[in-house]
């Protein structure tokens, strides 16, 4: 692959005693959008900072299109933000706003006026130039914020839980459009975000981000479907876990049941978590395969989700409680109701493990 | 690897980030400023201390002074009689004001605008004028002296009742605060757990308004412990330690006597700001973003009687004025009781005349333009800047100080340190300048506070958003900090100007035969014993300062309507 437009080396950054990022390395490439995701506290904000210089890490490096610019400030780095806040200027108007960074940099003023036309018509505003922001929806001031921040035409783009503030429907949209807009731009974007859908849907690659260190990152495939760590698994989407033991090659033992798994070269003996996914667990009516994996379910309660129901299941056998997603037409096939029973299965290849002791 | 040049180590030494022209830039104006507070307040402060422990030729004498004070009985006496003086008042003044801020919450009597407006006339006029009406009302000759029964109006009480007009609105704002950010669900809930009305009172309101109360009795007690304009006019012998620092200065030239008086005053002003910084912080804790407002439901009885309360309230404070003005106008009382305005010929009498008054509204008008400049900018500088750590710690200090530092402290602190000959900035001293330097500083905190407060409230990241552009933070500023704070602005400036107008206490000290000001005109006058003339020169500083008021009125309303377009998200 070609070179990192965006490297970041042994990057620490702490705050008296607390360190709130440990050791960060990390690349970015030319045209990438790159979702920090993680939980309050976790720190992808601070990094985020620390990128745009705006708190400036306590060590490490970070270079920008070939340039060390560790410790560079915000007005002497290439970037683009937009705050959770928006932090529009209430006093300006729509088109004030985005020429903001236009204005002094010696552009004759038609340039500028036909750069903030052009920007308001990428983000579908052109109807609200002379508007001051208070008299926008929190939609239409994000787009404002969006066009204001790539009025300059950055090479980096960064978004700092953008669409945190606005409610599920216009977020949803909007994240097509950003991502829409990034592609058409190519421009470099890093968005901060603690919402894995958010993530999954609109980035390229996933930094998966906890208590200041870095656990996983990948495609959004591969934070979901190979969850590198427990804490991943858990982060991302629902899943089961169930405690055990690894045996002898292939399996693991439950509550001393046998169960197969791939142990990975593990030693026997070691206690780990079995991690499966709902829509991974096969649920059907009564026949005994004799498989290792496959064991007698009682239903405990139904969640109905629209397209498809939550099983919440007991499994005697392996002394555990888990959860099944089932369509509503095969939840009805299998006349699930609370204290039915049926069959369950774990396919082996679906069960992923983790080593406790780390 | 193209990034280069910084090894990097996990145990190496703490990144700085390099200097933007911006941060360059605030830290020389923070610096500016600094220097400004060091200067004006900092320097003739420590002057001050040292000379009260020198004796008359400069000699050290470390604490002899103090020793020679506390030995002298009728000095030490002053100490006392100031403490009755500031818990008499607190007691009234917070139960008067307690009792009035209730009413203009918790009830729906008619005509709140106005009876709030009338309690905040005292703070348009100097708290000589009080006991010049006083004088009037019940003094030897005084209108209705009988209902003293034959007690004398110069002495505690004249002391304490001026004390309680010139004290009453600084309570009132504060306590009002606190009864207005009552979270209505906490009194439906306690409806619903059938509490009584008594028992809501002292469970809920008292409860929820006992930080504004400490507070408010702080500021009255410093206010009336500290003020001199009362107890000089309508105080007899009654001394009290803001008279005697005068009567050591001017009257028996005994500076280092003066310096003694003014730390033991330090000491309870000084008490009294910290115990109050402590209570702010916890009030303000107390507020919930969430709380929904109190809206008093009506009850006929409950309203009349808070009705009659505040008339009779508003009776006191317009009816120690309307006294001021008929003093001012009645010709030579109480024998000649025909008006007219020959006590307005200023120029006749003692006090610089007419001059005074013009000298006034300069300084008010240079007060209230470079000390907002100057109080605004420091706020920001001090908000905003980046990376200026222990600088903001003590620019924080220094501006909260001249809150603890009663007027005549600070006047008296700038005689010893700019009329020192070996003082190169000596040339200020006599000036226009220094009286406007030491009522900017006099009255720094609060305007500091009121810029702090507009600017916390501005979204935090503009500046980050601005040096993301490429902005020069001063483009910002101008475009973007100043407008938004428009009315935090307006608010600073009048503060200064009407202040600047009725303060006596630091200028007091500092005037010269050609700068002199109407409120010390006021005090030179009723000394002299022009007392109609004083009441008259006290009404002028009363008029201008309440058209001030209502410019101000206007203008906020002229800014309000202008901007009201995108106002609308950050009035909330």
């Amino acid at each position: 692959m070609s070179e990192a437009f965006l490297k970041i080396e042994n990057l620490t950054k702490n705050f008296g005693q607390f360190t709130a990022l440990r050791d960060i390395s990390l690349e970015v490439f030319e045209g990438e959008f790159v979702c920090f995701l993680g939980p309050s506290g976790c720190g992808k904000t601070t990094l985020l900072r620390a990128i745009a210089g705006l708190d400036i890490q306590s060590q490490g490096s970070i270079a920008q299109a070939g340039a060390d610019i560790s410790v560079l400030p915000p007005s002497e780095r290439d970037f683009g933000i937009v705050f959770q806040s928006y932090a529009l200027f209430p006093n300006l108007t729509v088109e004030k706003n985005v020429a903001y960074g236009l204005e002094s940099r010696r552009s004759r003023r038609n340039e500028v006026s036909r750069r903030v036309e052009e920007l308001l018509m990428l983000v579908d505003l052109s109807d609200q130039t002379k508007k001051y922001p208070a008299q926008l929806s929190g939609g239409q001031q994000q787009r404002v914020a969006l066009a204001r921040a790539l009025a300059t035409a950055p090479g980096l783009l960064l978004l700092d839980e953008p669409l945190s503030a606005l409610d599920a429907k216009v977020r949803a949209h909007l994240r097509m459009e950003i991502k829409g807009l990034q592609r058409r731009l190519a421009v470099t974007t890093i968005m901060v975000t603690h919402d894995q859908e958010e993530a999954l849907t609109m980035a390229d690659r996933i930094v998966v981000m906890n208590h200041g260190v870095i656990e996983q990152i990948g495609t959004p495939e591969e934070i979901y479907a190979s969850p590198a760590s427990e804490f991943v698994a858990e982060f991302i989407g629902t899943m089961n876990f169930i405690s055990a033991r690894t045996a002898s090659a292939g399996q693991c033992a439950c509550e001393g049941v046998p169960l197969d798994v791939d142990t990975e070269n593990m030693s026997e003996g070691r206690p780990v978590r079995l991690a499966i996914r709902p829509e991974d667990v096969e649920l059907h009516l009564g026949d005994e395969s004799g498989s290792n994996n496959e064991t007698l379910g009682v239903v405990e309660s139904l969640e109905y989700l629209g397209a498809f129901v939550r099983v919440t299941l007991n499994l005697e056998l392996w002394k555990t409680r888990l959860q099944a997603d089932v369509s509503t037409g095969e939840a009805h096939r299998l006349s699930l109701e609370p204290g039915a029973s049926v069959s369950v299965t774990l396919p082996a290849e679906k069960i992923r493990l983790y080593s406790l002791d780390s | 690897m193209t990034a280069k040049g910084v090894a990097i180590s996990t145990t190496g030494p703490m990144l700085r980030r390099k200097s933007s022209s911006d941060d360059r830039a605030m830290r020389l104006f923070v610096l500016v400023i600094g220097v400004y507070l060091i200067v004006a307040l900092a320097f003739p402060l420590y002057a001050m201390l040292s000379k009260s422990t020198l004796d008359s030729k400069g000699g050290f004498v470390g604490l002899e002074n103090y020793l020679a004070y506390f030995n002298t009985p009728s000095l030490v006496y002053s100490i006392q009689n100031s403490l009755f003086i500031g818990f008499v008042t607190t007691s009234i003044t917070v139960t008067i004001a307690f009792v009035l801020a209730y009413a203009l919450t918790r009830s729906r009597m008619p005509g709140k605008a106005v009876f709030k407006t009338v309690a905040m006339i005292p703070i348009l006029v100097p708290s000589l004028l009080p006991g010049i009406a006083l004088i009037y009302l019940f003094g030897r000759q005084g209108l209705i002296n009988e209902l003293l029964f034959g007690h004398d109006i110069y002495g505690p009480i004249g002391i304490v009742i001026a004390e309680v007009f010139f004290t009453l609105p600084h309570a009132l704002i504060i306590i009002i605060t606190a009864l207005s950010i009552a979270d209505a669900r906490l009194y439906e809930a306690a409806t619903a757990l059938r509490a009584g009305s008594a028992r809501i009172f002292f469970t809920v309101t008292l409860p929820g308004v006992r930080y504004g109360l400490i507070s408010a009795a702080f500021v009255v007690f410093t206010l009336s412990v500290t003020d001199f304009g009362a107890p000089k006019v309508i105080g007899g012998d009654f001394n009290v330690l803001a008279t005697d620092i005068y009567k050591q200065v001017i009257g028996q030239q005994n500076f280092e006597m003066g310096a003694v008086v003014s730390v033991v005053l330090l000491i309870p002003a000084g008490l009294a700001f910290v115990v109050d910084r402590i209570v702010q912080k916890k009030q303000i804790a107390l507020l919930s973003a969430r709380a929904v407002p109190l809206e008093p439901s009506p009850d006929k009885k409950f309203d009349n009687l808070m009705l009659v309360y505040s008339i009779v309230v508003s009776i006191f404070i317009v009816g120690i004025l309307g006294v001021c003005q008929f003093a001012a106008l009645v010709k030579f009382y109480p024998y000649n009781l025909s008006l007219g305005l020959s006590n307005y010929q200023f120029d006749l009498m003692d006090g610089g005349g007419w001059a005074s008054y013009f000298n006034s509204i300069e300084m008010a008008s240079y007060t209230a333009v470079f000390g907002t400049i100057l109080v605004f900018s420091g706020a920001y500088l001090v908000e905003k800047g980046q990376g200026l750590g222990p600088i903001r710690g003590t620019f924080q200090l220094l501006a909260m100080l001249p809150m603890a530092i009663p007027g005549l402290v600070l006047g008296l602190a700038y005689i010893f340190f700019f009329n020192s000959p070996s003082n190169p900035l000596n040339f200020l001293y006599h000036t226009m300048a220094i009286l406007v330097i030491s009522t900017i500083t006099h009255f720094y905190t609060v305007s500091h506070l009121t810029a702090t407060t507009a600017l916390k409230q501005m979204d935090a990241q503009f500046e980050s958003v601005a040096a993301s552009l490429k902005q020069p933070f001063y483009r910002t500023f101008l475009r973007v900090t100043v407008p938004v704070c428009t009315p935090a602005i307006l608010d600073i400036s009048i503060y200064l100007f009407v202040n600047a107008m009725t303060t006596v206490s630091a200028v007091v000290f500092l005037y010269s035969p050609h700068t002199t000001l109407a409120s010390v005109a006021v005090l030179n006058m009723d000394d002299a014993g022009d007392i109609a003339p004083a009441a008259a020169m006290g009404m002028m500083i009363f008029y201008t300062a309440a058209g001030v008021k209502i410019l101000h009125y206007l203008l906020s309303r002229g800014v309000e309507s202008r901007t009201q377009a995108w106002r609308v998200s950050v009035a909330k």
